[in-house]
């Protein structure tokens, strides 16, 4: 009874199984829907930004789906995305992209959250030659490993303060400045370092204080006493959401005076509402901010898109969620230019694509990276309690003067 | 290697500071670990969330507007009976059994309290303020911020009254009775099952001082609690079971250790060289007791 029962259950299993494969290699494009997949990050530590993402995603398929679709061979298609948990687990996110090819028949895929959980899927997609367009994967590894499928719409880890070091050396009337960074120990943040020593040797500044921040640390009184003693012109400082709260925290409560401060994840923080005038006059550096003044036809401009994603999410997008909605421009442009669902020729037709988002410019180079974009710095600025970002740089957009040296804490109210 | 830490003598004294005001706190967290570990002999893995979750706490009162630090009496009178009802769950039917039992346990309810925290308070990385500003030393040169001071001060103050609660308090004396032998003392009479939960109780409520206290020194996050699991778990190895001052100076002495390391061998290798030190702590002491005679195997 027992090996009949087992038989029979084999026997079932086996036979959905095959009914799913067939079914699901149609699924690519349904009807009038291309059915685009992703894992994402909706429970587990990065379950915050993992809905900025998917909210981002949304708000492009319902504008492009509302405003005509994507036109390929003279008839109108919709998007559609099939999302996944992947519970921001590297190994979940893997398996997830496997079933998202294999069981749902998935063609194209849209990225997940973190350069961690991208790194798990690039492989995966590259594997099964499934074109991915991601907007959440900033380190500079992704895009030296030769992957021919991955295309990134964000300007990659190590051009994140790049920025700040020509700033504080051009305030230093062009000679090198003495730099002290820390930064925490996971791929992207040593990105970021590897770009700072490279604006380093670029500029002739010298590098004084070189810490590793381990992830599990959350104080770093050490560094910053070090930096009291070293006098340097310039503190670098990149840990994630953790490692900006933790600098602004112990920089303002050991009273550590700088004359300049760089920072990524200040907005990702809410650096300026949690720690508010703590937070002046740090500088951080940010993929996309409304204030920019790119435009497509989509969403308009950055202030429209800020206005149209508050109306509908009820806050004000981060620049995850912009990146995000970018990456469907992307897409559609490329399906409209291949003018074919064939995924070798969506990919040489996203190899291609060289068009400017409300997002920024997008162009593709060597390893998939986005080129054609600078990263942006914006100042904490307050006025009496209430703080604000205020983009410095690039001049082209700046809306506010960068403001140099930091004033000392003896000095501030 | 960085001697900076040599050339600019101040920095010594900072270092000294931050290492030991860092060190009484983790004391705290090791002290509630050491009870339970003592009197029940179950290592908790989810000592770390429970901290945490006593620094949400505090979080909430600071959202609604109430000052902080009044976390460190609300939340350990909460976290009290979130131990004493998780004792009454899960707890006591893993109590008396193998150690590993516990620990898969107690990893189970870290996982699960983590998912909790992640669901109710969001994934963000928070912290209170608790603006009680900056302690100035040496003209300048050595900055303490005042939040640290008053958190070692409460920590301290919290750890003697439970010094005296266990010699004194009828619990307290039945808490001691049924770690040192709990079949003794249920047949005098004590209800051990009563001891369990409240020891299990204290340790939470102890979790949650430190918990409010980490709000408004470091930073909370809902799964960073095993760092303080694993930094308790150091403090008790090297200081032993049941034994408040040595696990005070274990943690005073770890946060100095640690500080110095950061100083001297770089930010990158603080946390290994504990580990280093605690290795190097194991080894020695069987070596020592290898040379007792009445060791036995």
């Amino acid at each position: 009874m027992n090996k009949i029962a087992k038989l029979f259950i084999t026997f079932i299993s086996a036979l959905t199984l095959t009914l799913t494969s067939i079914t699901s290699s149609f699924a690519k494009v349904e009807g009038d829907m291309i059915v685009l997949g992703s894992a994402i990050s909706l429970t587990g530590k990065y379950s915050s930004n993992g809905v900025h993402t998917q909210n981002g995603y949304n708000m492009a398929v319902d504008r492009i789906n509302s405003m005509g679709g994507v036109k390929v061979g003279g008839k109108s298609y919709k998007f559609e995305i099939i999302y996944y948990d992947d519970e921001s687990n590297p190994k979940r996110a893997a398996q997830l992209a496997e079933r998202l090819i294999k069981q749902d028949g998935v063609h194209y895929m849209l990225g997940p959250y973190s350069s961690g959980l991208t790194k798990a899927i690039a492989p995966v997609t590259e594997k099964y030659k499934i074109p991915m367009v991601e907007a959440n994967g900033a380190s500079r590894s992704l895009f030296t490993k030769g992957y021919k499928y991955l295309f990134a719409v964000l300007s990659p880890a190590n051009q994140y303060l790049e920025v700040a070091i020509d700033l504080a050396v051009e305030k230093n009337g062009g000679k090198g400045v003495k730099i002290a960074q820390a930064f925490e120990q996971d791929a992207f943040s040593q990105d970021v370092r590897l770009g700072i020593l490279d604006a380093a040797k670029r500029t002739g500044s010298k590098i004084i204080i070189d810490d590793k921040l381990p992830k599990e640390l959350n104080d770093m009184a050490a560094t910053l006493a070090k930096v009291k003693a070293t006098k340097p012109d310039v503190l670098v400082v990149s840990g994630h959401t953790k490692g900006a709260l933790t600098a602004i925290r112990q920089i303002s409560e050991m009273k550590v005076d700088v004359p300049m401060l760089a920072m990524t994840h200040c907005d990702a923080a809410k650096l300026s509402k949690q720690h508010g005038k703590k937070s002046e006059y740090a500088l951080c550096a940010s993929q996309w901010h409304k204030n920019l003044s790119y435009k497509d036809k989509f969403f308009g401009g950055g202030k429209k898109y800020d206005k149209d994603f508050k109306k509908e999410f009820g806050y004000a997008p981060p620049y995850q969620s912009a990146e995000s909605s970018a990456a469907l421009l992307v897409f559609k442009d490329a399906f409209e230019r291949a003018n074919s669902f064939d995924r070798d020729k969506v990919r040489d037709a996203l190899k291609a694509t060289d068009m400017q988002t409300f997002y920024g410019n997008i162009k593709f180079g060597p390893g998939g990276q986005n080129v054609a974009k600078p990263m942006i710095l914006f100042q904490v600025r307050c006025k009496g309690d209430t703080c604000e970002n205020k983009v410095v740089a690039p001049t082209k957009w700046a809306s506010d003067k960068f403001f140099h040296p930091i004033p000392k804490w003896s000095e501030r109210g | 290697m960085d001697f900076l830490i040599f050339q600019v003598p101040m920095l010594m004294v900072q270092a000294s500071l931050d290492g030991i005001l860092l060190g009484i706190l983790f004391a705290l967290i090791a002290y509630g670990m050491a009870l339970q570990w003592g009197v029940m002999n179950i290592i908790n893995i989810a000592q770390g969330d429970l901290v945490i979750l006593g620094g949400y706490i505090a979080y909430t009162m600071y959202l609604a507007g109430i000052h902080p630090a009044w976390g460190v009496i609300v939340s350990p009178i909460i976290m009290y009976f979130v131990g004493w009802a998780l004792y009454k769950l899960v707890i006591n039917k893993v109590v008396d059994r193998d150690l590993f039992i516990s620990i898969l346990a107690t990893f189970g309810i870290a996982i699960v309290f983590q998912q909790l925290m992640n669901f109710i308070f969001g994934a963000d990385v928070v912290v209170a303020q608790s603006e009680y500003g900056t302690t100035m030393l040496f003209d300048n040169s050595v900055t303490l911020p005042n939040s640290k001071i008053f958190s070692a001060f409460v920590s301290l103050a919290y750890a003697v009254a439970l010094v005296i609660y266990m010699k004194k308090s009828k619990l307290g004396r039945a808490i001691r009775a049924t770690a040192q032998n709990a079949r003794a003392a249920k047949i005098l009479g004590v209800d051990t099952e009563k001891v369990y939960a409240a020891t299990f109780g204290i340790n939470a409520a102890l979790c949650g001082i430190a918990g409010a206290l980490i709000s408004i020194t470091l930073t909370l996050h809902p799964y960073v609690g095993l760092p303080y699991t694993v930094r308790s778990f150091m403090i008790v190895i090297v200081a032993g079971l049941g034994n408040l001052p040595a696990v005070a100076v274990s943690g005073m002495g770890l946060g100095l250790f640690e500080e110095f390391a950061d100083y001297i061998l770089g930010t990158e290798f603080r946390i290994g060289a504990v580990f280093m030190l605690l290795v190097f702590i194991l080894v020695y002491r069987r070596f020592k007791l290898s040379k007792k005679r009445e060791y036995l195997k």
